[in-house]
């Protein structure tokens, strides 16, 4: 498929403006069995979906410009008052009141832990990551969730400390922008395109 | 929500019982190019007909809703697959839902299949379930599957699904496996203990007779998880007629009440919170004080190491059936051996064993229909119908099949479902020669689990003989 003309939206005045081609269709090909018959039919299509980040769009926006962004409820009724959510949650899960955004660089930069790891050759199709993938789960001082992502230089281990690499050169606006190395990684160890904020 | 209200465990009561009639299962496989998905519908329907000596057509005269169990319309590629399964089924107009909850879409169709008759809008429904994975190259397959993770925070990281579990399989590994050669080789014995259970079952797609040492040198796919710790990816169909007390005696004079309870947890591993472990009837709090000590790091709860969806799907329905002690209530079980360690993490959170300590449920031999260590019948025999790792795991069929399973050693009939040789015949596969009959013994009870994924819904379905209720605490 030419790319040239592959689908670019733009949001105006609350409406998508769409321009280029969002699908490509293809003839079927027939699929037959060893004896020559018909068993069924190919259906090939490429196809664009549109996606909207919504209130996370400043964590997806914040990872190209190396802010690690989470959120807070301040909600002074609230069970969970004062519980920091990251993975970002734009509204508290106990109250639902809109959560304040908070920048968590410095505390993932000064105390994130690895909680648990795994390391694997196979993926699904439409990976980017170079395999094998090192999947760390990382956990930060006073936050009781526990974010998922992935490391880019050495091995993991339960309990090792991790700093986060935000890809800030050319930035992909999704959650791969934001990585982990091991403490005191040097800056020409990192992934191309990486940087520490 | 970390604490739970009073309201929100509170027993489901239900306005009247509910049984199981009868049930029926098509053959599963990697792939069955020769077959649409609505002729497995059929044959699994066609083959509950006759479970109760009716014809098809008879059956579907009882029938006054339906309920369809489908978990990935993207591998169907049809949306709205549940009308068309419904139309080649003849069931028009009778009102139709699709169910889907990831894994535990087949426990979650016997679930609203449940309620529905419970409630009286029906006295006889249908739970049908179903799932084709061929249609689409494996790499392809587990990108739709990690489609089932949240888009944005974890299906980009590998389009794996297997991956977001293996970070809680790695960390049940580190703390309660402690890393153990002892450990990996009890996992390992699951894998060979259902694979080998499968080859009695005509139906199985991954039957296999294999050793332990076959499996720790099996190909890691995500340490400490090997190829043949895995689950299947399978076709087929499964379903089960549920009825009112009237209408199940005039099908059949053997039906089995059926419970069925349900659970949920976040879709992200990640936004799980700490919480007290809300114990089953035959826990008590003084069992997990020391829980960080005897594992250090398992004192987060449920953390990384347990389902806490699994844990309120038995909450709820050993209350609703009145079961207290899994191990000595039920004869046989069914669970959703996804991997061979999630396995063992859910023998802890459906408490037939404490937490931290499943692993002695394979060692005792407990989970064998003869427990190899003393050569008498095992105590709560697990998967004899090869699980998911050696039967299949067609995702909106999988709960389905297993409460059949397990109905079919209630009834007796677990010989008469799996020897036929024509079964062999018609299905394409050898009979082995040392073919085995499985029937638990004098079954009165049992239980199936169905899962989704990292744990974001679970049920549980109870089947009870009518002759052997538990006493139910009504408070």
């Amino acid at each position: 498929m030419s790319t040239n003309d592959r689908g670019t939206v733009k949001v105006e005045n609350g409406r998508y403006r769409f321009k280029g081609k969002f699908h490509y269709g293809y003839p079927n090909d027939p699929i037959r069995n060893e004896d020559g018959e018909l068993m069924g039919i190919t259906n090939p299509r490429d196809l664009t979906h549109v996606h909207m980040y919504g209130g996370e769009a400043p964590f997806f926006e914040g990872l190209g410009q190396g802010k690690l962004l989470g959120t807070r409820c301040d909600d002074s009724n609230c069970e969970a008052n004062g519980s920091i959510f990251i993975p970002f949650r734009i509204h508290c899960p106990d109250c639902l009141s809109k959560n304040t955004i908070i920048d968590m660089t410095e505390t993932a930069q000064k105390g994130a832990t690895v909680h648990t790891f795994m390391i694997t050759e196979r993926t699904g199709a439409f990976n980017t990551l170079p395999k094998p993938i090192r999947f760390v789960n990382v956990e930060f001082e006073g936050v009781p969730t526990i974010l998922m992502g992935y490391l880019s230089v050495g091995e993991p281990k339960i309990g090792m400390k991790v700093v986060p690499i935000f890809n800030t050169t050319n930035p992909t606006y999704t959650i791969l922008d934001l990585s982990w190395v091991p403490e005191e990684t040097n800056e020409t160890e990192l992934p191309e395109g990486f940087t520490f904020g | 929500m970390i604490k739970f209200s009073k309201r929100q465990l509170k027993t489901p009561k239900m306005q009247r019982p509910v049984y199981l009639v009868t049930g029926g299962m098509s053959k599963f496989g990697r792939s069955i190019p020769e077959k649409r998905t609505e002729e497995l519908v059929i044959d699994s329907f066609v083959e509950a007909a006759k479970f109760i000596d009716k014809s098809p057509a008879e059956l579907k005269e009882y029938i006054h809703s339906c309920y369809y169990g489908h978990f990935a319309d993207h591998f169907g590629d049809q949306l709205l697959g549940e009308s068309v399964i419904h139309d080649r089924l003849g069931l028009d107009p009778l009102g139709n839902i699709g169910i889907k909850t990831g894994g535990a879409t087949g426990g979650s169709t016997l679930w609203e299949a449940f309620k529905a008759v419970a409630s009286g809008y029906s006295d006889c429904v249908l739970a049908m379930g179903w799932e084709r994975m061929d249609e689409v190259p494996t790499d392809e397959g587990n990108n739709y599957i990690a489609s089932a993770a949240d888009k944005d925070w974890e299906t980009p990281l590998g389009h794996i699904y297997t991956g977001y579990y293996a970070v809680m399989a790695q960390k049940y590994w580190q703390v309660f496996g402690k890393e153990e050669d002892s450990f990996r080789q009890t996992m390992a014995e699951i894998a060979v203990k259902n694979r080998g259970y499968a080859r009695m079952n005509p139906h199985a797609q991954g039957p296999m007779d294999i050793t332990v040492d076959d499996v720790i040198n099996s190909p890691v796919v995500a340490y400490p998880l090997r190829a043949l710790d895995c689950c299947l990816m399978s076709v087929g169909a499964a379903c089960a007629i549920l009825c009112d007390e009237k209408t199940a005696n005039e099908l059949t004079n053997n039906p089995l009440e059926i419970h069925v309870a349900a659970g949920s947890h976040t879709l992200r591993v990640a936004d799980r919170r700490d919480m007290e472990i809300p114990l089953l009837p035959n826990e008590s709090e003084d069992m997990y004080k020391d829980l960080g000590d005897r594992f250090p790091g398992g004192d987060r709860y449920p953390g990384f190491t347990g389902f806490l969806a699994a844990r309120m799907a038995a909450y709820y329905g050993y209350r609703m059936a009145g079961v207290i002690d899994p191990t000595e209530d039920f004869d046989l079980v069914e669970l959703h051996d996804a991997f061979t360690i999630s396995d063992i993490q859910t023998y802890e959170d459906i408490g037939i064993r404490p937490y931290g300590e499943g692993r002695t449920y394979v060692e005792s031999g407990d989970c064998y229909l003869t427990n190899p260590k003393t050569g008498e019948p095992g105590k709560l025999p697990s998967n004899l119908s090869g699980g998911l790792i050696g039967n299949m795991h067609a995702v909106g069929a999988t709960g389905i099949m297993q409460a059949i399973e397990v109905g079919q050693h209630i009834w007796g009939r677990w010989a008469e479902m799996h020897e036929p040789q024509s079964k062999w015949d018609l299905f394409g596969r050898s009979k082995p020669d040392d073919w085995t009959n499985l029937q638990v013994d004098d079954a009165k009870r049992g239980l199936a689990i169905s899962h989704a994924g990292v744990g974001s819904h679970v049920t549980a379905t109870i089947l009870v003989h009518p002759d052997h209720q538990l006493e139910r605490n009504e408070s």
